[in-house]
Parts: structure tokens; sequence; C-alpha cells
């Protein structure tokens, strides 16, 4: 089997398995998804760089212990695309910002070890909006990611370079991390599958920090048994992640391999409806509701009062957390240097550095937070937002007493142009208006594909949400649901998206 | 340097009251650093103690180090501090090159420990109480070194180096409430505070406290109001005082200056000020008004620091005995004046002496070694007591040869000097130098007798009753055997063979 469009189609599930069969060898597999990215990546740039070289010996390897009789990890062999927001030891870390072009760091994430201790293999590193701040990939100082579905329309953001990889088939897996949504908003555009874990599941570090207490990396996919697999290989306790759960990592694949929602109650929250919300966004969720029904849940509508608060909130506690995140770039010790010609002071040239490598939207939160950490400040405004997190926790500790899980739309629109929202800051915050209230809580989501949207014909993504350490039912429910539009849709639905 | 106006201290403390805060920083000896697995070794070359976290790299976090909240909880107990339930570290934001993230991982409003007091003795022995307002965990800094400057600091520097190694190492600050109350003695409760919290802080076993290596530094805070009034003053804050003396000129110089600024009708500016080991005095700093702002928040990548009740409970229990009533034990069983003590303490020599009697020597033995001849010693080659290469076991062996004869004083004194001249333990020194007491009687009887002979007149002299002049004699033993003669078995000797009672 060497016909590349072939390979590139297959699932990661499939490509390990056809790997350990010695039908395919890693190596074949590799180059064909780098053969995918020579042929359309130039059109939709998802990758900031490309590690042939590495991602080729790594395959060597994996054929190399296949041939040895090594048993082979359930995901060996199989390419990924990595956020460019993961240290790697061989790769530059640009976290889409000119400030760090060019740094390749000393050591690599506990999630890079991880993935290389599953054998997958680092394709290279996706583009993302800087510092993971949007929701497009438009604020990626390397340039904007096209959707592969239109290249004309956003990917989402901030991990667009990934959901963009995986819609173009340039790569089975990816990374993706989620602050307010920038794995599952993407992955809802792109029509592919992305999991936010519960915070603490997978470790942070090396993963560059934006905002501390809401960062959480997850697996990206185009099916839902994938995202499981993946999600697998990267969680569990890290001791140098103060803030991880050392607890077993839920079931997941498990989950994923016996979707059902036979007996379970599902929760529609009345607050992610309304104004500002796309009617095939609303009439493809509410068949999504239909459809779990048919399957055998039980729907209970839901009242969350406090999620209304929930964008202001993070738009607090994020910009709070990446003004002090951020002031380590200061040119003295990597990075970028302006302005030093030895007649300068430390502190201009850390004033120029900063003018020329930080973009307009990572400079508009830092300007943000330092004003809401201020004396005099700090109370109504960061205190007030911490106070709205926890009210919001509280709705969900209500909400999951009566239900297992709760759905909704993932983002309010499909893609939407780029350029369109460029300028206007408000209007692309709402784009994760659904997403934000599980960031602020802490528990675990899903974005699926649920179809297409009549009026555009573009994807609309159906978000799981559940408790924290209970991941495995987004899987459960996630699967079942992707059985049934397949089984109604007679294919997964990015085989209608437009070849490239 | 600019010349400062001062007022008499006895006139300043005629009309002002002072009043100061003491803030102590002090170095914890944990072998790793506060949030991360790299050494603490002081000394080693420029950032070869550092790692991703705590050089700040993107993407890298801190974790706690264990030991590092245990002493903390020590320090707060033996401080008699309540110990938080909960509490959780906070980010204290500013830019400076030196600190790798531009914000310090610190304690802001849940320090781990909380009102306590420190009872210190004053140099007459009055007892005085000064309030704890917190001891709170932090990191330090890295170091900046100012090239091509006059002054070795930044203004007029060409360039700076940076070393990291000291950054993240774990340090303690030790709050005061405000001291009211000491009048004219503020000073030298300051000093006592100082030099109380040092021997707190190494009974407790939780650092070295070395004040000349920066394990331990001192920021004074002090303001004057005129008697009778309530309010507080404009402070000042005197940095980085690095020994008890300094303390205490420090706080003396600017309850000085404070007077005469207050006194000609000026007002106090808020600032830090430089202490000048050279003469005393200290200078402005950097104007320091309130509306500094650090933006702290809690730390988002640490999780709150919860210890458990049993454990303080069980670190309580585990608690040293405090240095000042040790020390009144101690007088008690030396039978020393308060005096003494003080001049033990201040040459650092309380430990070393206890620990000597504990190999055996006699406590009045330990005293007279540790305090006289080693004491001289460090003194002359500027070495604390504690560096010198003489262990308390060697310091009794000297004691116990002295105690059996086989050393005289004199003796004693060579042996030691051979132990601190790198020779060897005691013994070895009185064997290579030959200086083993003469008590073959037969070599003494003949030395004896060649004196007798020799010095007929003063023989004669004793034999009449004058038994003083006998001395002379000795002398001449002494000097034939080279000083290894038990003088007072020479001295019986003399007086048995001419026939006197001595």
């Amino acid at each position: 089997m060497t016909d590349i469009s072939a390979i590139i189609k297959l699932t990661a599930a499939e490509i390990a398995g056809k790997i350990a069969s010695g039908e395919l060898t890693a190596v074949e597999v590799t180059e064909a998804h780098l053969a995918r990215i020579d042929a359309v990546d130039e059109k939709v740039h998802a990758f900031l760089h490309i590690d042939r070289e590495g991602a080729l010996a790594q395959a060597r390897a994996v054929d190399a212990k296949r041939e040895a009789g090594e048993k082979l990890g359930p995901l060996a062999g199989v390419p990924l695309a990595l956020k460019d927001i993961f240290t790697t030891k061989d790769m530059p870390t640009t976290v889409g910002s000119k400030i760090l072009e060019g740094w390749v760091p000393p050591y690599d994430a506990t999630l890079t070890q991880k993935l290389r201790a599953a054998d997958v293999v680092i394709l290279g590193k996706t583009n993302m909006d800087e510092f993971a701040m949007g929701s497009s990939t438009e604020n990626s100082a390397y340039g904007p990611t096209g959707n592969p579905w239109d290249l004309t329309r956003i990917p989402g953001g901030s991990g667009g370079g990934s959901s963009a990889a995986l819609a173009s088939y340039e790569a089975p897996l990816a990374i993706g991390t989620d602050t307010g949504g920038s794995i599952r908003q993407p992955a809802a555009v792109t029509g592919t599958v992305g999991v936010k874990p519960t915070y603490g599941g997978v470790s942070r570090y090396g993963m560059v920090a934006f905002s501390s207490s809401l960062d959480q990396g997850g697996p990206c996919a185009r099916t839902v048994l994938d995202a499981a697999l993946l999600h697998e290989a990267i969680a569990g306790h890290d001791p140098l992640d103060s803030t991880s759960i050392d607890a077993p990592v839920p079931p997941v694949v498990e989950a994923a391999r016996n979707g059902s929602v036979q007996g379970m109650r599902v929760g529609v929250v009345k607050q992610f409806r309304g104004e500002g919300y796309q009617a095939g966004v609303l009439q493809r969720f509410d068949e999504s509701v239909e459809l779990l029904k048919s399957l055998g849940a039980t729907v209970v509508e839901l009242d969350c009062p406090s999620f209304d608060l929930a964008l202001s909130a993070y738009y607090l506690i994020a910009p709070s957390e990446c003004s002090s995140n951020l002031a380590r770039f200061d040119a003295m010790r990597y990075g970028l240097r302006v302005g030093d010609d030895g007649t300068k002071s430390a502190e201009d040239v850390t004033a120029l550095t900063r003018e020329a490598g930080f973009g307009d939207e990572v400079k508009r939160r830092i300007i943000l937070g330092t004003y809401a950490l201020s004396s005099g400040y700090y109370d109504a405004y960061y205190g007030s937002a911490q106070k709205v997190r926890t009210l919001i926790t509280q709705d969900f500790a209500k909400a999951f007493e009566q239900v297992d899980v709760i759905v909704s739309p993932t983002t309010p629109t499909t893609a939407f142009p780029i350029g369109e929202r460029a300028d206007d800051p408000m209007a692309m915050y709402l784009a994760d208006l659904c997403t934000i209230p599980t960031n602020l809580a802490g528990n675990s989501a899903m974005s699926l594909p649920c179809g297409l949207a009549p009026e555009d014909g573009l994807p609309v993504g159906l978000q799981i949400i559940a408790p924290a350490m209970k991941d495995d039912r987004l899987y459960k429910v996630g699967a079942a649901v992707e059985a049934a539009f397949v089984e109604k849709w007679g294919h997964p639905l990015l085989e209608e998206a437009p070849s490239l | 340097m600019t010349v400062t106006d001062l007022v008499s201290y006895e006139d300043a403390l005629a009309s002002y009251d002072p009043v100061m805060g003491l803030e102590v920083h002090v170095e914890l000896g944990t072998k790793t650093k506060m949030f991360c697995g790299c050494s603490t070794e002081l000394k080693q070359d420029a950032n070869s103690q550092t790692c991703p976290v705590c050089l700040g790299l993107p993407g890298a976090l801190p974790v706690v180090n264990e030991i590092g909240v245990e002493s903390a909880i020590k320090i707060g107990l033996a401080l008699n501090c309540e110990i938080a339930e909960w509490c959780r570290f906070a980010r204290k934001n500013y830019f400076y090159p030196d600190m790798p993230k531009n914000f310090q991982t610190s304690q802001y409003d849940e320090p781990i420990a909380f009102n306590g007091y420190l009872d210190v003795q004053l140099e007459d022995g009055e007892i005085f109480r000064v309030q704890i307002e917190r001891a709170h965990m932090e990191e330090d800094t890295g170091k900046s070194t100012h090239v091509g400057g006059a002054t070795g600091r930044i203004h007029g520097a060409s360039h700076s180096l940076l070393d990291y190694n000291r950054a993240g190492i774990p340090l303690i600050e030790i709050v005061t409430k405000p001291i009211e109350g000491a009048g004219a003695r503020a000073p030298e409760v300051a000093k006592a505070y100082v030099a109380e919290l040092r021997e707190l802080i190494k009974a407790l076993g939780v650092s070295e406290a070395r004040m000349e290596m920066g394990q331990m530094r001192c920021d004074v805070n002090l303001s004057l109001r005129p008697h009778g009034r309530e309010e507080f003053g404009t402070r000042s804050e005197t940095k980085n005082v690095n020994s008890l003396r300094s303390v205490e000129r420090a706080a003396r110089f600017e309850i000085q200056r404070h007077a005469a600024v207050l006194s000609s009708g000026g007002t106090i500016v808020q600032e830090t000020r430089h202490f000048h080991e050279e003469d005393g005095s200290t200078t402005a700093g950097r104007i320091k008004d309130n509306a500094e702002d650090y933006r702290y928040f809690p730390e988002p990548d640490l999780v709150p620091v919860a210890p458990a009740r049993e454990w303080v409970e069980e670190l309580r229990k585990g608690l040293p005995e405090l240095p000042r009533l040790r020390r009144a034990r101690l007088k008690e069983e030396w039978g020393v004046t308060e005096h003494d003590m003080q001049s033990i303490l201040n040459a650092g020599a309380v430990d070393l002496i206890v620990a000597t009697t504990e190999e055996g020597a006699p406590s009045d033995q330990a005293r007279k070694w540790w305090m006289g001849e080693l004491a001289r010693n460090a003194n002359e080659t500027g070495r604390g007591l504690d560096e010198l290469p003489i262990t308390p076991a060697q310091v009794a062996r000297v004691a116990a040869l002295v105690a059996a004869g086989d050393l005289n004083d004199k003796l004693a004194r060579q042996v030691i000097e051979g132990v601190l001249a790198g020779e060897g333990d005691p013994d070895t020194v009185v064997e290579k130098r030959g200086l083993k007491v003469v008590s073959d009687e037969g070599a003494l009887s003949t030395a004896v007798d060649e004196a007798i002979a020799g010095n007929a007149a003063i023989a004669d002299k004793i034999r009449g009753g004058k038994v003083a002049a006998a001395g002379a004699l000795v002398g001449a033993v002494m000097k034939a055997t080279r000083g290894q003669a038990d003088a007072a078995r020479v001295r019986e000797l003399i007086l048995e063979k001419l026939g006197v009672e001595g």
C-alpha cells in the first residue's frame, strides 16, 4: 500500500494497526504525509516548521523496533502535528511570536517527551495565534492559516494550524492547547475532533504559558477513537507540574471503543443560545439533541445564570495572568533582542524588543491585565472575576447533579472569512462564548462534527462537557454520536470537504 | 559624598521617640533551590547551577521544596508564631534583569507564619520583647555585577554581568511589628534582635546564617516622632545592613539624621538608604512612595500549602532549646558572669565550648582555650572561631594532656599552634615536636643537681629560708629541659634536695 492519497486518509488507529502488522512501514507513512505537506501546505500554511529529518529518523526507529520483534505501542509510527507552544529540543519553539523567533529550547516539554516515548512521529510545529491569544490564527506573527474547507476562511484559533493540518490530511493527529476554546473552536470550524482534558490532566511543563490557571493541552484528531488514543498517550501525573492531578487517567480509550448514550442524562443549558448564534449552527445543534434522544438519552433543560458573566471574567483573569507570564520576555536571556547597540540601557532594550516582538493582541492583553491587577483596581477586576469563576464552578456542580454530560454548540458561528473580525476584538472574543465556562471551572469538554450549516455549507461543532476527571464520558458520548452521524451521512463529514 | 547634618544622639532622643521595623532575609541551607532541583552551593562558576525553572525559561514550572516549607514552619514556631492552615504563594511583579521571570515568587497576604514574638536580652540582662508580624517564604534573585563604573553601582557602568546561580535560593523574610518603647536603646535592641534571631536560626539548623556571606541580610526601617505622639513619622529604609555592629550603627545614624532634618523644620523623604561600613553613615537610595505597585496575585502555577496540624505539632516537639534560655542555663552551669557569657556569644564560641565539654574537657578549660589562645589566633587570621582547623575533640585532648601532667600550659600552646598549622592531631604534634613534659625522675634529678651546682649563691639563700628564690632555679631547670619539665615537680625536687619545707 503505497498510494499516498490512501495512506493520508487513514485514521491513526488504522495506521498503527497496519504498521504493527507490517502492511505499511512507518517510513512509508511518514513520507506520504511529508509529500502531502509539500503538496498543500503552501496553500494551507498549517506548519511553522517541518522536521523532515527528525520525523524520518523517528519512523526508521519504529520500523527497526518492529523488525527486531519489539512490541509497538498503540500510536507507534503515527505522524503528528505539534502546536508550536510546546518546547522541543530539536526544533524551534516560537509560540507564533516574533519575540521567540528562532529560539530552540534546551529542554523537551513533558508532553513532547511522552509523544517521543510513545514512538509518535512528530512532523513539525503548527501555526497558532501569538501566545495562543486569538480565535482565528490571524494573530500569528508568521501569517494566517487557511481553513481547508475554504482557504479564504479562518481555521479557528488559537490552534488553527493543528486543526487545518488534520482537515487537510497533512497529519492524522495533532496537539492543541485550550485556554478559552483554542482546541474546540478550531475543531468545530474544520470538522475535526478536539478535546480539552480536565485541568491538570495533561502536564503543562514545557507548554509556554498564556494563562496558567486556564491553559490545558489536549488531543486533536479526525475521529473520537484517535483522540482517545492520543489523550491516553499524553495524560497523567507529572511531578514537574504542581497543578497536575495525581490520579489515574480516566479510561478514555475504553470509553471511545464502547460508545453509548443509552440511559444517560444530557443537559442543555439555556444560556448557550440566543443572539449571535447562526441559524444553521442552532439547527444542527437541535438535530444533535434529537439524535441523542433517539439513541436513548434523556434531555434535561438547565439554567446556569453565571455563564452569562463567563466571557467578562475570562477577559480579566486570562490577561492578568498573561501580563505576569509574559514579563519574562525581556531580551535578557533568549529570543529577540532589539536596539542592543552598546549605548542603550537594559530598560531601553527591553522596551524596544517588546515593542517590536509582541503583536497588537498580545500588547492589548498585557495592558489589560496589568491594569486589572493594579492596586486600587485589583478587587474590582481580578477579585470580582475570581468570584464569578467560583459561581460558574458552582453552576456546573449543580448541573452535574442532574445530568451526566452537557451539550451545546461549540462556537456560535461557522468559520468566518479571514480579516472579517481582525479589527474587532469583541466580535472575535464571542467565538469562545460556549467554550470559556469549561476553562474557568476546570472540567473537560470535546468538540466533534455534527453536520454542515445549510446556509454556508461549513462544518458545525457539537460540544460535549463532562465533570472534572470524567473525561471518559466525553468519549463514550462522542463515539456514539459520531457513529450515528457517520451512519446517517454514509461517510465521515470531512469527506465532503473540497479537495485542495 | 555629601555631608549629612546630624544632631547629637542625646539631643535627638531628648526630642524624639524612635520607632523601628526590622526586615530580615535568611537564606535557607537547603541542598536544592526553592522551586527546582538545582544546587544551592555558593561560590560556583557563574550560571553553572541553573535549569529551565530557575532561569524562567518559557514553559518551565515551579515545584515547592518541602524542606523549604519545613524550615519556614520551624522558624515560625520558634518565633512563637501561628502557622497558617492554608496559604498560597503570590507573584510580586516588577522588572529587573537579574530576576528571570520578572516576578518574584513570594507570599503576600497569606504568610506561612504570623503573629509571634522573640524575647531578646540586652547587655544589662533586661529582656525586651520584639513582636513579629510575619515570616514568609520567597525566592532569591540572581546577581548583577556592574562593570566599568567607578563605584560598582549601575550608574556609570559600561555593561552588567548576570549570574543566576542565586536565583531561586529559598529565603525566609521575617518582619517585625513596629518596635516601640525602646527609646535610647533602640539601636541596641536592633542589634540584640538580629543577634538573637541569628542564634535561633543556627540552633534550628535551617541556615548557617552567616551575615558576611549574605546568608542573613537586614533592612532597618526607622522613623522618629515627637515624644507623646501616637502617629508614626515618615520612615527611611536602610537596606542590606550586613553585620550586627552595622545594624546598631545604622539605627543610631538614622536617629541622628532624622532628628537633624526634623529639628530644622524639614521633612523626611520616604526612601531607601545605603549603609556605608567605613564611616557608619547612610546615603539616599531610591524614593519609595506608597504608589509602588507590585501587582501581587496568587501564584497559579503552585498549589496552596496546607501543612497538616499533626506535622506542625511534630515539628514543634522537635524544636531545640531556645538560644537565650540555653545561654542562661550554660551561664549557670559554667558559673560565669553575664558579661563573660556575652563575650562568649559575641565570639561565636558557645557551641564550640559545649562541644569541647562533651568531649570530656572541664568547662573552664574549654572556655580558657577557645576564648584565649584560639580567639587570639582567629582574630589575627581574620577567621571565625568555627573556621579554625581544630576540632572541639582536639581541644579536649589538649586539656586532658594538661590535666594528666603530660603538658604544661606553655607546651599546650605549642601543641595548639601545631594543630592549627596542620601538623596533625595533638598527640602527633607532641610526638613530632617532642613536646612531652620530662617526667623521667632520673633526668630531672640530674638537671636539678646541675642547676643547684651552677647557682650556689641562690641555693644558699633557699637553704637559709628564702623559699621564694626557688623560682630562679626552677627557671634554670626549665631552660635546661627546653620547657619540657613539669615546673611544679621541679620545684618540689629543688626544695627536697636543699632540705627545705615548701
